[in-house]
């Protein structure tokens, strides 16, 4: 692989009034890579994200992706470049059905002049069929075939999960950002999601940016790990670099 | 002094009677909008009962052959604040409590049809006409030469500042000072956290909606002695208003309420005094729309961050 | 346990007395420039007690209460089968089918007033169901909808006053001009979280009915326009005599003059434009557009990380939504054929709010049972006529409480995996 990183932070910071959130964070993913940002509660972790999602406009630092500066830009244009993220907290579109929430992500490749969608053109037929089948197919490898048609908000944790995983799917990311995909599920359904996470990868030749707090995880499946503590970059490398490193055990375990 | 510099202060003068009672009003948004998160749209009915009783009282009281000024101002007061206290607190539990924790727009729904309910239980109850009382403060300062163009500062205007500012100063000391007080405040910063903490919270929202329903009354019992005239559809737009002040002084704080209130009232009077009066409405919408277009915080309040 | 609840039962009946004593016992009376109280008299102060007395049993109680009403037995559920059977979409388009067929005959079978009515109950209809597509699809709450109606019905008969328009050009007018507002009104507020956006529109709505009310050159002011010419069929009019290079209607089909073929036109009219009402809102749900509107409802912040532009997608609903209002002032003004800034208060936005609420948001046939009730009720139940606004008041609450889905609340469609 040649030329840029897929993408690529450098002296990124976030500032709440006095409070300095997110201090000189840099990170970069390159294509086909799982990168993992760890660090202690409170370390300033999902405010990155946010600022790379767009929700929040870095107050300094430069956000490029495929080489192309992208920082300040709305979280809807980022989405359409193919940053696509989850959430800490499952945020589905609760009362609509499980299909329904997959078509609605692809909304930005469907045909939304109104007038072919009144009258039924034959592009607008077939794209929304194809819409069908993306969805159709996503159900059916993350196993939610089932409850199709049921509405998102009765799905069982676990399958809210992966729902919204499939949802980030169906809008053909390039680079998938999660937000602590683990959090709140068991032993076994962690270790699927982990399969899942690096089969991504493999099958669809994504690129992964992770937010997480089980070590297990981030360990077995990361080529490389970005600690910060308190916004401040900490340590930066592969995971074995990183369980050495001595800063990490001392932000981790305190000062022993 | 040229006229138009008296001219200009009359304008002032009656800019500021009516914006202290905007501030009144506004008040009582602002508190509930800091604790509980919503728009209580009933708020302007209350103040309208507010007035209605003072009428009511007043002509009792006046029956009875008082004369005696503060007297049957203070008598009027009184009565106006127990009676719409005890509608806050009603409106409050009847028609938001059960509703709290769910989605934003089902508690305002709910106050849009309050609203619709109480305005119509006073027509019902009172008639829709218009009812006037005669004039009970007379007279008033002149400012500026006696003979020729001048301004006015009624005795009504003076009793209006005061009494608006013993209110503001007694719940500045409630809020500061009191147990009660300081469970509002934690109640306006972290509600979930003061419950933990074994404060009965329903208990403090619930005496937020009686403070502010009290002032609301005060504002009704001001405003009505002021212009004489009041049926059951003035509470639509003086609550309109009110919310509107309080937007542009930035909703959840009380300073804000007052300082939004004031502009407001000044704002409306310069339109009324130089344009028409006619489109001071209009001035009142328009300054809404564009403080929440430019500066949705308003002029003291607190950014809002959205949590993701 | 009663003891419990002694206090709080007494607290409560007290807090009726206060609430009703003064305020329903008394009534204030003109009389020359000074007031005077006439008392309620017994039975007034009978009705207070009685008050009284019920919330102090119904508070002490309470626990009983609910424990019989726990114990009440649940509202046998529909069966499933038939449920089942319902949800399929042949059993739908069936149901659907007869609901035409009925509103299609019924006009034939009943007498001329009823006709009427069932013509107003048509123009709520289309009024719901766009406010329907704002506040139930897109959950933008706009209490500022009768503005947009007003500046159809304003379009349709100034341009008839001052150009000649007739009643098609105008429907078209009306609805883009409503259109064009709805877009640049909605443009500068939409940005705004949920309640604001809510008191906005309110602002909104209001000043149109002030400016309507204050530029009396061009709108005739409070006095309002007449005259507004009826709508024709292909040219045909409805009256006993053509107007100029114009035939009638009982003339072209050499049949007797009836104005009862006025009122059945104008009911098919209406009836027309609800059904092109609910087959666009119908195909529009189906969309990527309908898809991203309720998305939208849900969460703001998903949609936005999915590539919806959150801004656009309001903009849309609240400019079609406005289409379908001017849609029907147009139709509004032409039966009338009166208008007035007086049929456009806050209070018609709240009642058209009302039967979105009641119908169940995001609902076509709740609306639609929800604007006949409306309409009906205090039609049939004409002594309750005084007190029919109180009871608007009241059910938006107690719906909000009871049953905030409302009626019939909105059914997912249920879509098939594979064709």
């Amino acid at each position: 692989m040649s030329g840029a990183p897929l993408l690529e932070v450098s002296g990124l910071c976030m500032r709440f009034g006095g409070l300095l959130a997110v201090n000189e964070v840099a990170l970069r993913v390159e294509e086909g890579q799982i990168v993992s940002l760890i660090g202690p509660n409170g370390a300033g972790k999902t405010t990155v994200f946010n600022c790379l999602t767009g929700f929040y406009k870095p107050s300094a630092g430069s956000i490029r992706f495929r080489g192309e500066e992208v920082s300040g830009l709305p979280g809807f244009k980022l989405a359409r470049k193919g940053m696509v993220r989850t959430f800490q907290h499952v945020r589905l579109f609760k009362q609509m059905s499980v299909v329904e929430n997959l078509l609605v992500a692809q909304h930005q490749h469907l045909n939304t002049n109104m007038l072919a969608g009144l009258f039924k053109t034959l592009s607008y037929r077939r794209a929304e069929r194809e819409a069908m089948d993306r969805a159709a197919w996503w159900l059916e490898r993350l196993g939610l075939t089932d409850v199709a048609n049921r509405t998102a908000g009765t799905l069982a944790y676990g399958q809210q999960r992966r729902l919204e995983i499939a949802r980030c799917m169906v809008t053909r990311p390039t680079l998938l950002m999660l937000d602590e995909p683990a959090a709140g599920l068991n032993p076994k359904e962690t270790a699927d999601l982990q399969e899942l996470i690096a089969e991504l990868r493999d099958e669809q030749g994504l690129s992964i940016l992770l937010i997480e707090h089980d070590m297990k995880l981030v360990m077995g499946i990361s080529d490389h790990v970005v600690v910060i503590n308190q916004g401040c970059p900490l340590a930066d490398g592969t995971p074995e670099e990183v369980r050495r490193h001595p800063d990490v055990i001392k932000a981790y375990l305190g000062e022993t | 002094m040229p006229d138009w510099f008296y001219y200009l202060i009359q304008q002032l003068l009656n800019g500021l009677t009516l914006g202290s009672t905007y501030a009144l009003i506004a008040i009582g948004y602002t508190m509930v909008y800091g604790i509980i998160g919503m728009i209580n749209f009933a708020h302007g009915e209350v103040y309208m009962i507010g007035s209605y009783i003072a009428f009511i009282v007043l002509a009792a009281l006046a029956l009875m052959g008082i004369e005696s000024l503060p007297l049957l101002i203070a008598g009027a007061l009184i009565c106006s604040m127990v009676v719409t206290s005890a509608y806050g607190y009603s409106i409050e539990r009847v028609a938001y409590r059960p509703l709290r924790g769910g989605n934003r727009l089902i508690p305002l729904i709910s106050a849009i049809g309050m609203s619709i309910f109480l305005q119509n239980l006073v027509r019902l109850a009172q008639g829709s006409r218009d009812i006037a009382m005669p004039n009970l403060v007379r007279g008033g300062l002149d400012i500026g030469p006696t003979t020729g163009f001048h301004a006015t500062l009624s005795y009504m205007q003076i009793v209006i500042f005061v009494v608006t500012l013993i209110s503001m100063v007694l719940l500045t000391l409630f809020i500061t000072r009191s147990r009660m007080g300081r469970a509002c405040r934690a109640c306006a910063e972290d509600l979930k956290m003061t419950n933990l903490l074994g404060i009965n919270t329903n208990a403090i929202i619930a005496l937020t909606f009686v403070i502010g329903a009290a002032l609301a009354a005060v504002a009704g019992v001001l405003l009505g002695m002021y212009y004489g005239v009041i049926n059951p559809y003035i509470g639509f737009m003086a609550g309109l208003k009110a919310f509107t002040a309080a937007v542009l002084g930035g909703i959840g704080s009380i300073p804000g309420a007052v300082l939004g209130g004031i502009l407001l009232g000044v704002a409306e009077a310069l339109t009324a005094g130089y344009f028409s009066a006619e489109y001071k409405d209009v001035v009142a919408f328009s300054v809404l729309i564009l403080v929440l277009l430019f500066r949705p915080s308003g002029i003291l309040g607190r950014p809002e961050v959205e949590k993701v | 346990m009663m003891l419990r609840n002694l206090k709080p039962a007494l607290i409560s009946a007290v807090v009726v007395v206060i609430l009703s004593g003064l305020l329903m016992g008394i009534r204030l009376q003109q009389q020359g420039t000074g007031l005077v109280l006439i008392g309620g008299g017994m039975d007034v102060a009978v009705k207070i007690g009685a008050a009284a007395l019920f919330i102090f049993l119904f508070n002490l109680f309470r626990d009983h209460l609910t424990a019989l009403w726990n114990r009440v037995p649940a509202l046998p559920r529909t069966p499933a089968a038939i449920s089942i059977l319902a949800a399929r979409p042949a059993a739908h388009r069936l149901m659907w089918c007869f609901i035409i067929a009925a509103a299609v005959i019924w006009p034939f079978l009943t007498n001329r007033s009823n006709i009427d009515l069932a013509t107003l109950v048509l123009i709520y209809v289309m009024l719901g169901l766009g406010l329907n597509i704002v506040v139930g699809l897109a959950g933008l709450l706009d209490l500022g909808y009768v503005g947009f109606y007003a500046v159809g019905a304003y379009t349709y008969a100034l341009l008839s006053m001052y150009f000649g328009i007739g009643f098609w050009t105008g429907l078209v007018a009306a609805g883009a001009m409503a259109a064009l507002f709805g877009f640049l009104l909605g443009f500068p507020v939409l940005r705004l979280r949920g309640d604001y956006l809510a008191i906005v529109t309110l602002g909104f709505g209001e000043i149109i009915r002030i400016l309507l009310n204050n530029f009396t050159s061009l709108t005739n002011g409070p006095n309002g326009i007449g005259n507004i010419p009826k709508p024709d069929l292909f040219g045909l009019e409805f009256s006993r005599r053509a107007s100029e290079g114009a035939q009638t209607f009982h003339e072209f089909f050499g049949i007797d003059f009836n104005s009862v073929h006025r009122v059945m036109f104008l009911y098919f009219l209406a009836l027309v434009l609800v059904l092109f009402t609910l087959f666009v809102i119908n195909r529009l749900l189906r969309m990527p557009v309908g898809r991203a509107w309720e998305a939208l409802r849900e969460d703001e912040v998903a949609c936005r990380s999915l590539g919806i532009n959150p801004t656009a997608v309001k903009l849309n609903a609240f400019t079609i939504g406005a289409t379908f209002a001017g849609f029907a002032g147009c139709f509004f003004a032409a039966r009338q054929g009166f208008i007035s800034p007086e049929s456009f208060t806050f209070i018609e936005s709240a009642i058209i709010l009302a039967i979105v609420v009641l119908g169940g948001m995001g609902s076509q046939l709740g609306v639609i049972l929800a604007a006949i009730i409306m309409t009906l009720l205090p039609e049939i139940a004409r002594q309750f006529d005084e007190y029919r606004m109180l009871l608007f008041g009241l059910l938006m609450v107690l719906m909000m409480i009871w049953r905030p889905q409302g009626l019939l609340p909105m059914k997912r469609p249920h879509l098939e995996l594979k064709s």
